[in-house]
Protein backbone atom coordinates (compact mmCIF):
# COMPACT_ATOMS: atom_id res chain seq x y z
CA UNK A 1 0.00 0.00 0.00
CA UNK A 2 2.53 2.33 1.08
CA UNK A 3 4.82 1.28 -2.06
CA UNK A 4 1.71 2.21 -4.43
CA UNK A 5 1.11 5.29 -3.29
CA UNK A 6 4.76 6.29 -3.30
CA UNK A 7 4.35 5.26 -6.85
CA UNK A 8 1.63 7.23 -7.45
CA UNK A 9 2.75 10.30 -6.06
CA UNK A 10 5.65 9.96 -8.48
CA UNK A 11 3.25 9.63 -10.98
CA UNK A 12 2.08 13.21 -9.68
CA UNK A 13 5.56 14.63 -9.80
CA UNK A 14 5.75 13.19 -13.39
CA UNK A 15 2.57 15.14 -14.42
CA UNK A 16 3.09 18.47 -12.69
CA UNK A 17 6.59 18.50 -14.26
CA UNK A 18 5.95 17.91 -17.94
CA UNK A 19 3.14 19.91 -17.98
CA UNK A 20 4.85 22.79 -15.79
CA UNK A 21 7.00 24.03 -19.12
CA UNK A 22 3.40 25.47 -20.71
CA UNK A 23 2.69 26.98 -17.51
CA UNK A 24 5.56 28.55 -16.93
CA UNK A 25 6.01 30.26 -20.18
CA UNK A 26 2.21 31.68 -20.41
CA UNK A 27 2.60 32.93 -16.81
CA UNK A 28 5.41 34.69 -17.67
CA UNK A 29 5.02 35.45 -21.35
CA UNK A 30 1.06 35.72 -21.59
CA UNK A 31 -0.53 36.14 -18.08
CA UNK A 32 1.69 38.55 -15.98
CA UNK A 33 1.89 41.52 -19.77
CA UNK A 34 -1.98 41.18 -19.72
CA UNK A 35 -2.62 41.87 -16.11
CA UNK A 36 -0.11 44.46 -15.88
CA UNK A 37 -1.70 46.13 -18.90
CA UNK A 38 -5.01 46.55 -16.63
CA UNK A 39 -2.60 48.66 -13.71
CA UNK A 40 -0.78 50.74 -16.78
CA UNK A 41 -4.22 51.83 -18.52
CA UNK A 42 -4.65 53.95 -15.49
CA UNK A 43 -1.72 55.70 -15.43
CA UNK A 44 -0.10 58.35 -17.13
CA UNK A 45 2.76 56.31 -18.66
CA UNK A 46 5.36 57.59 -20.91
CA UNK A 47 9.43 57.00 -21.36
CA UNK A 48 10.10 60.64 -19.82
CA UNK A 49 8.96 60.85 -16.37
CA UNK A 50 7.58 58.53 -13.97
CA UNK A 51 4.27 56.64 -14.22
CA UNK A 52 0.81 58.96 -12.64
CA UNK A 53 -2.26 57.57 -11.29
CA UNK A 54 -4.91 58.79 -13.42
CA UNK A 55 -8.00 56.68 -12.70
CA UNK A 56 -10.05 56.60 -15.77
CA UNK A 57 -8.60 59.82 -17.39
CA UNK A 58 -7.58 57.47 -20.11
CA UNK A 59 -10.88 55.70 -21.13
CA UNK A 60 -12.42 59.41 -20.60
CA UNK A 61 -10.13 60.63 -23.13
CA UNK A 62 -10.65 57.40 -25.38
CA UNK A 63 -14.17 57.81 -25.64
CA UNK A 64 -14.10 61.27 -26.88
CA UNK A 65 -11.12 60.38 -29.48
CA UNK A 66 -12.41 60.35 -32.73
CA UNK A 67 -9.18 57.88 -34.17
CA UNK A 68 -10.46 55.40 -31.74
CA UNK A 69 -14.50 55.68 -33.87
CA UNK A 70 -12.60 55.78 -37.14
CA UNK A 71 -10.28 52.82 -35.82
CA UNK A 72 -13.58 50.87 -34.66
CA UNK A 73 -15.68 51.80 -37.56
CA UNK A 74 -12.67 50.31 -39.99
CA UNK A 75 -11.69 47.42 -38.25
CA UNK A 76 -15.87 46.18 -38.24
CA UNK A 77 -15.38 47.57 -42.14
CA UNK A 78 -12.93 45.22 -42.99
CA UNK A 79 -14.18 42.37 -40.88
CA UNK A 80 -17.01 41.91 -42.33
CA UNK A 81 -15.85 42.38 -46.30
CA UNK A 82 -12.83 39.97 -45.08
CA UNK A 83 -15.11 37.17 -43.66
CA UNK A 84 -18.39 36.77 -45.03
CA UNK A 85 -16.65 36.05 -49.16
CA UNK A 86 -14.11 33.76 -47.51
CA UNK A 87 -16.19 31.77 -46.29
CA UNK A 88 -19.09 31.58 -48.17
CA UNK A 89 -16.24 31.00 -51.00
CA UNK A 90 -14.36 28.41 -48.91
CA UNK A 91 -18.12 26.86 -48.68
CA UNK A 92 -18.56 26.56 -52.13
CA UNK A 93 -15.05 25.20 -52.98
CA UNK A 94 -15.24 22.58 -49.92
CA UNK A 95 -18.57 21.58 -52.03
CA UNK A 96 -16.89 21.68 -55.30
CA UNK A 97 -13.86 19.12 -53.84
CA UNK A 98 -15.77 16.59 -52.20
CA UNK A 99 -18.80 16.41 -54.85
CA UNK A 100 -17.52 16.29 -58.03
CA UNK A 101 -15.13 12.84 -58.73
CA UNK A 102 -12.30 14.67 -59.65
CA UNK A 103 -8.91 13.02 -59.97
CA UNK A 104 -5.85 14.23 -58.00
CA UNK A 105 -7.23 15.13 -54.72
CA UNK A 106 -4.03 15.83 -53.04
CA UNK A 107 -2.83 17.99 -55.68
CA UNK A 108 -6.00 20.46 -55.43
CA UNK A 109 -5.70 20.03 -51.86
CA UNK A 110 -2.09 21.25 -51.64
CA UNK A 111 -2.52 24.31 -53.63
CA UNK A 112 -5.87 25.84 -52.07
CA UNK A 113 -3.16 25.47 -49.08
CA UNK A 114 -0.27 27.54 -50.38
CA UNK A 115 -1.62 31.12 -49.65
CA UNK A 116 -1.98 30.52 -46.28
CA UNK A 117 1.96 29.44 -45.67
CA UNK A 118 2.92 32.84 -47.36
CA UNK A 119 3.70 35.33 -45.08
CA UNK A 120 1.17 38.65 -44.95
CA UNK A 121 4.20 40.91 -45.31
CA UNK A 122 5.09 39.34 -48.81
CA UNK A 123 1.32 39.01 -49.09
CA UNK A 124 0.83 43.16 -48.26
CA UNK A 125 4.02 43.79 -50.88
CA UNK A 126 2.11 41.67 -53.99
CA UNK A 127 -1.38 42.88 -53.22
CA UNK A 128 0.18 46.90 -52.56
CA UNK A 129 1.70 46.55 -56.27
CA UNK A 130 -1.30 44.82 -57.89
CA UNK A 131 -3.47 47.43 -56.66
CA UNK A 132 -1.19 50.35 -57.59
CA UNK A 133 -2.81 53.83 -58.37
CA UNK A 134 -0.62 54.67 -61.67
CA UNK A 135 0.68 51.13 -62.79
CA UNK A 136 -1.22 48.44 -60.62
CA UNK A 137 -2.54 45.49 -62.85
CA UNK A 138 -6.07 46.15 -61.40
CA UNK A 139 -6.13 49.49 -62.28
CA UNK A 140 -4.68 48.74 -66.17
CA UNK A 141 -7.61 45.98 -66.42
CA UNK A 142 -10.43 48.12 -65.04
CA UNK A 143 -9.64 50.52 -67.77
CA UNK A 144 -8.89 48.17 -70.61
CA UNK A 145 -12.75 46.98 -69.44
CA UNK A 146 -13.80 50.50 -69.48
CA UNK A 147 -13.72 51.93 -66.26
CA UNK A 148 -12.28 54.53 -64.32
CA UNK A 149 -9.29 53.65 -62.53
CA UNK A 150 -9.65 53.59 -58.49
CA UNK A 151 -7.25 54.85 -55.57
CA UNK A 152 -7.24 52.20 -53.96
CA UNK A 153 -5.00 53.16 -51.13
CA UNK A 154 -6.19 56.24 -50.53
CA UNK A 155 -10.00 55.69 -50.61
CA UNK A 156 -12.35 54.75 -47.40
CA UNK A 157 -14.01 51.75 -48.68
CA UNK A 158 -11.64 50.69 -51.72
CA UNK A 159 -8.51 50.22 -49.44
CA UNK A 160 -11.06 48.04 -47.07
CA UNK A 161 -11.64 46.18 -50.19
CA UNK A 162 -7.97 45.57 -50.98
CA UNK A 163 -6.96 44.54 -47.30
CA UNK A 164 -9.95 42.05 -47.32
CA UNK A 165 -8.81 40.77 -50.56
CA UNK A 166 -5.47 40.06 -48.78
CA UNK A 167 -7.39 38.07 -46.10
CA UNK A 168 -9.73 36.87 -48.17
CA UNK A 169 -6.92 35.09 -50.52
CA UNK A 170 -5.04 34.09 -48.17
CA UNK A 171 -7.43 32.02 -45.49
CA UNK A 172 -9.81 30.82 -48.03
CA UNK A 173 -8.29 27.69 -49.00
CA UNK A 174 -7.63 26.97 -45.20
CA UNK A 175 -11.23 27.43 -44.14
CA UNK A 176 -11.99 25.17 -47.40
CA UNK A 177 -10.07 22.62 -46.10
CA UNK A 178 -11.40 22.30 -42.85
CA UNK A 179 -15.39 22.41 -44.12
CA UNK A 180 -14.40 19.37 -46.60
CA UNK A 181 -12.79 17.53 -43.32
CA UNK A 182 -16.55 18.17 -42.07
CA UNK A 183 -18.19 17.33 -45.36
CA UNK A 184 -16.37 14.26 -45.53
CA UNK A 185 -18.08 13.15 -42.18
CA UNK A 186 -21.77 13.38 -43.29
CA UNK A 187 -23.06 10.15 -43.57
CA UNK A 188 -23.57 9.32 -47.37
CA UNK A 189 -26.71 7.80 -47.03
CA UNK A 190 -28.54 11.39 -46.56
CA UNK A 191 -27.28 12.48 -49.91
CA UNK A 192 -28.69 8.77 -51.27
CA UNK A 193 -32.44 9.51 -49.79
CA UNK A 194 -32.50 12.73 -51.00
CA UNK A 195 -31.85 12.15 -54.28
CA UNK A 196 -34.19 9.46 -54.36
CA UNK A 197 -36.51 11.98 -52.98
CA UNK A 198 -35.27 13.69 -56.10
CA UNK A 199 -33.84 17.18 -54.05
CA UNK A 200 -32.15 19.32 -56.59
CA UNK A 201 -28.24 19.49 -55.61
CA UNK A 202 -28.31 22.67 -54.37
CA UNK A 203 -31.28 21.77 -52.03
CA UNK A 204 -29.12 18.90 -50.89
CA UNK A 205 -26.64 21.85 -50.10
CA UNK A 206 -28.59 23.65 -47.77
CA UNK A 207 -30.89 21.12 -46.55
CA UNK A 208 -28.13 18.46 -45.23
CA UNK A 209 -24.43 20.05 -45.84
CA UNK A 210 -25.31 23.04 -43.85
CA UNK A 211 -26.97 21.55 -41.12
CA UNK A 212 -24.41 18.79 -40.73
CA UNK A 213 -21.57 20.64 -41.01
CA UNK A 214 -22.80 23.47 -38.39
CA UNK A 215 -19.92 23.00 -35.49
CA UNK A 216 -17.44 23.49 -37.99
CA UNK A 217 -18.90 26.36 -39.07
CA UNK A 218 -19.29 28.24 -36.23
CA UNK A 219 -15.91 27.24 -34.98
CA UNK A 220 -14.95 28.86 -38.77
CA UNK A 221 -16.82 31.95 -37.94
CA UNK A 222 -15.42 32.35 -34.13
CA UNK A 223 -12.20 31.59 -35.20
CA UNK A 224 -12.30 34.27 -38.02
CA UNK A 225 -13.76 37.02 -35.66
CA UNK A 226 -11.24 36.76 -32.98
CA UNK A 227 -8.63 37.28 -35.57
CA UNK A 228 -10.89 39.71 -37.62
CA UNK A 229 -10.98 41.85 -35.32
CA UNK A 230 -7.44 42.45 -34.59
CA UNK A 231 -6.07 43.01 -38.09
CA UNK A 232 -3.30 44.64 -37.60
CA UNK A 233 -0.37 43.28 -39.85
CA UNK A 234 -2.18 43.80 -42.97
CA UNK A 235 -2.99 47.91 -42.66
CA UNK A 236 0.77 48.34 -41.36
CA UNK A 237 2.59 47.17 -44.36
CA UNK A 238 -0.07 48.88 -46.69
CA UNK A 239 0.89 52.32 -45.13
CA UNK A 240 4.53 51.24 -46.18
CA UNK A 241 5.63 53.76 -43.23
CA UNK A 242 4.48 54.10 -40.58
CA UNK A 243 1.42 53.13 -37.76
CA UNK A 244 -0.92 55.86 -39.08
CA UNK A 245 -3.05 53.78 -41.58
CA UNK A 246 -2.88 55.78 -44.32
CA UNK A 247 -2.90 60.02 -44.92
CA UNK A 248 -6.56 60.04 -43.46
CA UNK A 249 -6.16 57.10 -41.06
CA UNK A 250 -8.60 55.47 -43.48
CA UNK A 251 -6.94 52.17 -43.11
CA UNK A 252 -6.47 52.51 -39.17
CA UNK A 253 -7.71 49.59 -37.19
CA UNK A 254 -7.80 49.25 -33.41
CA UNK A 255 -5.15 47.36 -32.79
CA UNK A 256 -2.96 49.59 -35.30
CA UNK A 257 -3.80 52.56 -33.07
CA UNK A 258 -2.75 50.66 -29.87
CA UNK A 259 0.67 50.04 -31.89
CA UNK A 260 0.94 53.75 -32.83
CA UNK A 261 0.06 55.00 -29.64
CA UNK A 262 2.47 52.44 -27.64
CA UNK A 263 5.20 52.68 -30.11
CA UNK A 264 5.60 55.77 -31.79
CA UNK A 265 3.89 58.21 -29.46
CA UNK A 266 5.24 56.39 -26.43
CA UNK A 267 1.80 56.41 -24.52
CA UNK A 268 1.94 53.46 -23.02
CA UNK A 269 -0.95 54.21 -20.54
CA UNK A 270 -3.24 55.61 -23.23
CA UNK A 271 -2.10 52.63 -25.19
CA UNK A 272 -2.81 50.30 -22.91
CA UNK A 273 -6.39 51.41 -22.36
CA UNK A 274 -6.87 50.58 -26.43
CA UNK A 275 -5.73 47.28 -25.55
CA UNK A 276 -8.68 46.94 -22.97
CA UNK A 277 -11.13 48.23 -25.10
CA UNK A 278 -10.00 45.95 -27.85
CA UNK A 279 -10.41 42.82 -25.45
CA UNK A 280 -13.55 44.09 -24.54
CA UNK A 281 -14.97 44.41 -28.15
CA UNK A 282 -13.53 41.05 -29.01
CA UNK A 283 -14.51 39.16 -25.58
CA UNK A 284 -18.23 41.21 -26.29
CA UNK A 285 -18.57 39.27 -29.58
CA UNK A 286 -17.36 35.97 -28.60
CA UNK A 287 -20.53 35.93 -25.67
CA UNK A 288 -22.84 37.11 -28.81
CA UNK A 289 -21.88 34.64 -31.45
CA UNK A 290 -22.13 32.31 -27.92
CA UNK A 291 -25.98 33.07 -27.72
CA UNK A 292 -26.56 33.62 -31.41
CA UNK A 293 -25.52 30.29 -31.77
CA UNK A 294 -27.51 28.92 -28.88
CA UNK A 295 -30.93 30.38 -29.75
CA UNK A 296 -30.33 28.82 -33.55
CA UNK A 297 -29.77 25.52 -32.22
CA UNK A 298 -32.89 25.78 -29.54
CA UNK A 299 -35.04 26.98 -32.53
CA UNK B 1 -3.77 10.66 -50.70
CA UNK B 2 -3.75 7.45 -48.57
CA UNK B 3 -1.86 9.74 -46.03
CA UNK B 4 -4.88 11.83 -45.89
CA UNK B 5 -7.80 8.91 -45.22
CA UNK B 6 -5.21 7.08 -42.58
CA UNK B 7 -4.98 10.25 -40.51
CA UNK B 8 -8.74 10.66 -40.82
CA UNK B 9 -9.89 7.20 -40.16
CA UNK B 10 -12.35 8.27 -43.00
CA UNK B 11 -12.74 6.49 -46.26
CA UNK B 12 -12.53 8.18 -49.58
CA UNK B 13 -16.15 8.76 -50.36
CA UNK B 14 -14.61 10.49 -53.70
CA UNK B 15 -14.33 6.38 -54.74
CA UNK B 16 -17.02 4.53 -52.83
CA UNK B 17 -19.64 5.40 -56.31
CA UNK B 18 -22.59 4.41 -54.23
CA UNK B 19 -23.77 7.82 -56.17
CA UNK B 20 -23.48 8.38 -59.84
CA UNK B 21 -20.88 11.28 -59.91
CA UNK B 22 -20.01 12.40 -63.32
CA UNK B 23 -16.53 14.14 -64.33
CA UNK B 24 -17.67 17.81 -65.42
CA UNK B 25 -15.50 19.59 -67.01
CA UNK B 26 -16.68 22.74 -65.79
CA UNK B 27 -15.54 21.71 -62.42
CA UNK B 28 -12.02 21.40 -63.64
CA UNK B 29 -12.42 25.06 -65.17
CA UNK B 30 -13.40 26.01 -61.44
CA UNK B 31 -10.44 24.86 -59.77
CA UNK B 32 -8.48 25.28 -62.34
CA UNK B 33 -8.94 29.10 -62.01
CA UNK B 34 -8.79 28.74 -58.10
CA UNK B 35 -5.63 27.02 -58.45
CA UNK B 36 -4.40 29.82 -60.43
CA UNK B 37 -5.55 32.34 -58.70
CA UNK B 38 -3.58 30.87 -55.34
CA UNK B 39 -0.25 30.69 -57.04
CA UNK B 40 -0.42 33.71 -59.13
CA UNK B 41 0.98 36.64 -56.34
CA UNK B 42 4.02 34.26 -56.17
CA UNK B 43 4.57 34.51 -59.88
CA UNK B 44 4.14 38.06 -60.11
CA UNK B 45 6.81 38.47 -57.33
CA UNK B 46 9.20 36.86 -59.76
CA UNK B 47 7.41 38.96 -62.73
CA UNK B 48 8.96 42.03 -61.15
CA UNK B 49 11.61 41.25 -59.24
CA UNK B 50 12.84 39.47 -62.36
CA UNK B 51 12.78 42.55 -64.05
CA UNK B 52 14.62 46.18 -64.19
CA UNK B 53 12.57 48.80 -61.86
CA UNK B 54 11.06 51.10 -64.57
CA UNK B 55 9.23 47.95 -66.10
CA UNK B 56 7.08 48.18 -63.00
CA UNK B 57 5.57 51.95 -64.49
CA UNK B 58 4.93 50.77 -67.94
CA UNK B 59 1.01 50.41 -69.18
CA UNK B 60 0.36 47.88 -70.21
CA UNK B 61 2.32 46.13 -67.43
CA UNK B 62 5.02 43.45 -68.16
CA UNK B 63 3.79 40.01 -67.47
CA UNK B 64 5.95 37.79 -67.90
CA UNK B 65 9.64 37.31 -66.03
CA UNK B 66 12.77 39.41 -67.54
CA UNK B 67 16.58 39.21 -67.35
CA UNK B 68 17.18 40.96 -64.37
CA UNK B 69 16.64 38.95 -61.03
CA UNK B 70 20.52 38.40 -60.05
CA UNK B 71 20.65 41.87 -60.74
CA UNK B 72 17.70 42.57 -57.79
CA UNK B 73 19.31 39.95 -55.52
CA UNK B 74 22.69 42.11 -55.52
CA UNK B 75 20.29 45.62 -55.02
CA UNK B 76 18.68 43.74 -52.28
CA UNK B 77 22.11 42.26 -50.89
CA UNK B 78 23.49 45.78 -51.33
CA UNK B 79 21.33 47.42 -48.72
CA UNK B 80 20.57 44.20 -46.51
CA UNK B 81 22.65 41.39 -46.79
CA UNK B 82 19.99 39.16 -47.03
CA UNK B 83 21.81 35.48 -46.10
CA UNK B 84 22.01 37.23 -42.85
CA UNK B 85 17.78 37.27 -41.69
CA UNK B 86 17.48 34.19 -43.71
CA UNK B 87 19.91 32.10 -41.38
CA UNK B 88 18.50 33.71 -38.56
CA UNK B 89 14.42 33.18 -39.17
CA UNK B 90 16.07 29.51 -39.94
CA UNK B 91 17.44 29.78 -36.63
CA UNK B 92 14.09 30.86 -35.07
CA UNK B 93 12.05 28.58 -36.64
CA UNK B 94 13.97 25.51 -35.99
CA UNK B 95 14.28 26.26 -32.42
CA UNK B 96 10.73 27.10 -31.74
CA UNK B 97 9.41 23.85 -34.25
CA UNK B 98 11.86 21.62 -32.04
CA UNK B 99 10.92 23.05 -28.54
CA UNK B 100 7.15 23.46 -29.40
CA UNK B 101 7.00 19.30 -30.45
CA UNK B 102 9.23 18.43 -27.33
CA UNK B 103 7.30 20.57 -24.95
CA UNK B 104 3.87 19.51 -26.70
CA UNK B 105 4.16 16.13 -26.94
CA UNK B 106 5.47 15.77 -23.27
CA UNK B 107 2.28 17.92 -21.59
CA UNK B 108 0.10 15.83 -24.30
CA UNK B 109 1.52 12.29 -23.07
CA UNK B 110 0.99 13.91 -19.52
CA UNK B 111 -2.37 15.34 -19.91
CA UNK B 112 -3.32 12.19 -22.09
CA UNK B 113 -1.89 8.92 -19.81
CA UNK B 114 -0.80 10.14 -16.20
CA UNK B 115 -3.09 10.55 -13.24
CA UNK B 116 -2.60 13.33 -11.13
CA UNK B 117 -4.35 15.82 -9.15
CA UNK B 118 -6.29 18.57 -10.98
CA UNK B 119 -5.51 17.21 -14.27
CA UNK B 120 -8.83 17.86 -15.94
CA UNK B 121 -8.86 21.43 -14.14
CA UNK B 122 -5.29 22.31 -15.65
CA UNK B 123 -6.43 20.95 -19.52
CA UNK B 124 -9.35 23.14 -19.19
CA UNK B 125 -7.18 25.92 -18.06
CA UNK B 126 -4.96 25.94 -21.41
CA UNK B 127 -7.91 25.75 -23.93
CA UNK B 128 -9.00 28.71 -22.16
CA UNK B 129 -5.97 30.70 -22.84
CA UNK B 130 -6.29 29.87 -26.74
CA UNK B 131 -9.27 32.99 -26.58
CA UNK B 132 -7.08 35.70 -25.24
CA UNK B 133 -6.77 38.28 -27.71
CA UNK B 134 -2.70 37.65 -28.24
CA UNK B 135 -1.82 41.44 -28.44
CA UNK B 136 -3.14 42.39 -25.67
CA UNK B 137 -0.36 42.47 -23.07
CA UNK B 138 2.17 43.65 -25.80
CA UNK B 139 3.05 47.18 -24.14
CA UNK B 140 3.83 45.18 -20.42
CA UNK B 141 5.58 42.79 -22.52
CA UNK B 142 7.87 45.47 -23.77
CA UNK B 143 8.66 46.64 -20.79
CA UNK B 144 9.82 43.04 -19.33
CA UNK B 145 11.44 42.27 -22.20
CA UNK B 146 13.87 45.52 -22.46
CA UNK B 147 14.28 45.15 -18.40
CA UNK B 148 15.43 41.65 -18.98
CA UNK B 149 17.87 43.44 -21.35
CA UNK B 150 16.30 40.90 -24.39
CA UNK B 151 15.49 43.75 -26.68
CA UNK B 152 16.93 43.22 -30.33
CA UNK B 153 18.20 39.85 -29.22
CA UNK B 154 16.63 36.46 -31.39
CA UNK B 155 15.86 35.29 -28.21
CA UNK B 156 13.30 37.65 -27.28
CA UNK B 157 11.54 36.27 -30.25
CA UNK B 158 11.90 32.85 -29.43
CA UNK B 159 11.41 32.87 -25.88
CA UNK B 160 7.54 33.23 -25.96
CA UNK B 161 6.95 30.67 -28.97
CA UNK B 162 8.81 27.53 -27.27
CA UNK B 163 5.51 26.21 -26.27
CA UNK B 164 2.13 26.89 -26.93
CA UNK B 165 -2.08 26.01 -25.90
CA UNK B 166 -2.75 25.05 -29.07
CA UNK B 167 0.00 22.27 -29.39
CA UNK B 168 -0.63 20.92 -26.38
CA UNK B 169 -4.21 20.38 -27.20
CA UNK B 170 -3.63 18.78 -30.05
CA UNK B 171 -1.03 16.22 -28.49
CA UNK B 172 -3.14 15.67 -25.51
CA UNK B 173 -5.74 14.65 -28.52
CA UNK B 174 -3.59 13.17 -30.59
CA UNK B 175 -2.00 10.42 -27.90
CA UNK B 176 -4.88 10.24 -26.27
CA UNK B 177 -6.66 8.75 -29.23
CA UNK B 178 -3.45 7.30 -30.96
CA UNK B 179 -1.16 5.49 -28.01
CA UNK B 180 -2.98 2.22 -26.47
CA UNK B 181 -3.01 1.89 -22.86
CA UNK B 182 -2.19 -1.42 -23.02
CA UNK B 183 1.41 -0.47 -24.98
CA UNK B 184 1.69 1.70 -22.27
CA UNK B 185 1.28 -0.93 -19.28
CA UNK B 186 3.34 -3.63 -21.22
CA UNK B 187 6.39 -1.03 -21.16
CA UNK B 188 5.93 -0.46 -17.42
CA UNK B 189 5.70 -3.78 -16.70
CA UNK B 190 9.15 -3.92 -18.24
CA UNK B 191 10.23 -1.58 -16.32
CA UNK B 192 10.27 1.31 -18.51
CA UNK B 193 10.24 4.70 -16.68
CA UNK B 194 7.24 7.34 -17.15
CA UNK B 195 10.06 9.23 -19.82
CA UNK B 196 11.55 6.05 -21.11
CA UNK B 197 7.60 5.44 -21.76
CA UNK B 198 7.30 8.86 -23.79
CA UNK B 199 10.46 8.49 -25.94
CA UNK B 200 10.13 4.59 -26.76
CA UNK B 201 6.26 4.33 -27.04
CA UNK B 202 4.58 7.41 -27.09
CA UNK B 203 6.68 9.04 -29.39
CA UNK B 204 6.80 6.48 -31.98
CA UNK B 205 3.32 6.28 -32.25
CA UNK B 206 2.20 9.61 -32.84
CA UNK B 207 5.54 10.52 -35.03
CA UNK B 208 3.69 11.87 -38.30
CA UNK B 209 1.35 13.92 -36.52
CA UNK B 210 4.24 15.44 -34.44
CA UNK B 211 6.04 16.09 -37.74
CA UNK B 212 2.96 18.13 -38.22
CA UNK B 213 2.84 19.96 -35.57
CA UNK B 214 6.54 20.70 -35.72
CA UNK B 215 5.83 22.01 -39.71
CA UNK B 216 3.38 24.36 -38.54
CA UNK B 217 5.09 25.70 -35.79
CA UNK B 218 7.88 26.74 -38.02
CA UNK B 219 5.99 28.25 -40.84
CA UNK B 220 3.95 30.30 -37.74
CA UNK B 221 7.67 31.12 -36.26
CA UNK B 222 9.12 32.10 -40.43
CA UNK B 223 6.12 34.55 -40.65
CA UNK B 224 5.74 36.21 -37.43
CA UNK B 225 5.96 39.77 -37.39
CA UNK B 226 4.64 41.87 -34.65
CA UNK B 227 6.68 41.53 -31.96
CA UNK B 228 10.31 40.90 -34.00
CA UNK B 229 9.20 43.81 -35.56
CA UNK B 230 9.40 46.13 -32.19
CA UNK B 231 12.18 43.84 -30.67
CA UNK B 232 14.80 43.29 -33.36
CA UNK B 233 15.81 47.04 -34.59
CA UNK B 234 19.59 46.39 -36.27
CA UNK B 235 19.94 44.60 -39.41
CA UNK B 236 22.08 41.25 -38.31
CA UNK B 237 19.22 40.77 -35.97
CA UNK B 238 16.23 41.14 -38.05
CA UNK B 239 14.42 37.99 -39.37
CA UNK B 240 13.32 38.17 -43.24
CA UNK B 241 9.87 39.59 -42.38
CA UNK B 242 11.18 42.46 -40.55
CA UNK B 243 13.82 42.74 -43.25
CA UNK B 244 11.42 42.70 -45.87
CA UNK B 245 9.21 45.16 -43.65
CA UNK B 246 12.45 47.52 -43.90
CA UNK B 247 13.35 47.32 -47.63
CA UNK B 248 9.38 48.68 -48.39
CA UNK B 249 9.69 51.46 -45.57
CA UNK B 250 13.36 52.64 -47.13
CA UNK B 251 12.26 51.78 -50.98
CA UNK B 252 8.64 52.36 -51.09
CA UNK B 253 8.96 53.45 -54.84
CA UNK B 254 10.79 50.92 -55.79
CA UNK B 255 8.69 47.37 -55.84
CA UNK B 256 11.54 45.55 -58.16
CA UNK B 257 13.46 45.97 -54.47
CA UNK B 258 10.71 45.15 -52.25
CA UNK B 259 9.50 42.02 -54.38
CA UNK B 260 12.93 40.50 -54.39
CA UNK B 261 12.92 40.61 -50.28
CA UNK B 262 9.58 38.99 -50.55
CA UNK B 263 10.34 36.41 -52.85
CA UNK B 264 13.44 35.24 -50.96
CA UNK B 265 11.51 35.41 -47.98
CA UNK B 266 8.91 33.20 -49.63
CA UNK B 267 10.77 31.04 -51.50
CA UNK B 268 12.32 29.09 -48.35
CA UNK B 269 8.65 28.49 -47.40
CA UNK B 270 7.48 27.12 -50.89
CA UNK B 271 10.37 24.49 -51.55
CA UNK B 272 9.57 23.33 -47.93
CA UNK B 273 5.71 23.20 -48.36
CA UNK B 274 6.51 20.98 -51.80
CA UNK B 275 8.20 18.31 -49.66
CA UNK B 276 5.76 17.97 -47.13
CA UNK B 277 2.19 19.43 -48.68
CA UNK B 278 0.35 15.99 -48.14
CA UNK B 279 1.25 16.03 -44.61
CA UNK B 280 0.28 19.60 -44.03
CA UNK B 281 -3.09 19.10 -45.83
CA UNK B 282 -4.03 15.94 -43.84
CA UNK B 283 -3.02 18.32 -40.45
CA UNK B 284 -5.00 20.59 -41.54
CA UNK B 285 -7.70 18.62 -41.84
CA UNK B 286 -6.95 16.30 -39.28
CA UNK B 287 -7.13 19.05 -36.92
CA UNK B 288 -10.63 20.87 -37.68
CA UNK B 289 -12.25 17.20 -37.25
CA UNK B 290 -10.67 17.50 -33.86
CA UNK B 291 -11.25 21.02 -32.55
Amino acid sequence: MARKSRLKSAEERTGYLYTSPFFLVFAVFGLFPIVYTVWVAFHQWDPFGDPTWIGMDNFVALADDPRLWIAIRNTFSIWILSTVPQLVMALFLAWMLNHSRIRGNTFWRSLILVPNITSVVAVAVVFGQLFGRDYGMVNWLLTVLGFSPIDWVNGTLSSHILISFMVIWRWTGYNALIYLAAMQAVPEDLYEAAEVDGASKFRQFISITIPQIRPTLIFTVIVSTIGGLQIFAEPLILDGQGYGGGVSRQFSTVTLFMFEQGFSRFEYGYASAIAIVLATIVVAFSILNFLVVRRIQKA
Amino acid sequence: MSSVESVQGIPNKDQSGLRSRRIRWHHYIFLTSVALASFFPFYWMFVISSNDSSAVAKIPPVVVPGGNFLQSIETVNSIINFSVPLLNSLFVASVVALSQVFFSTLAGFAFAKLRFRGKNALFLFILATMMIPTGLGIIPFYFMMSNLGLINTLASVILPGLTTAFGVFWMRQTIDGGVPDELIEAARIDGASNFMVYRKVVMPAIAPTATVLGLFAFLAAWNDFMWPLLSLNSPENFTVQVAVRQLRSAYFIDYSVQMTGAFLATVPLLILFALVARRMVAGVMAGAIKG
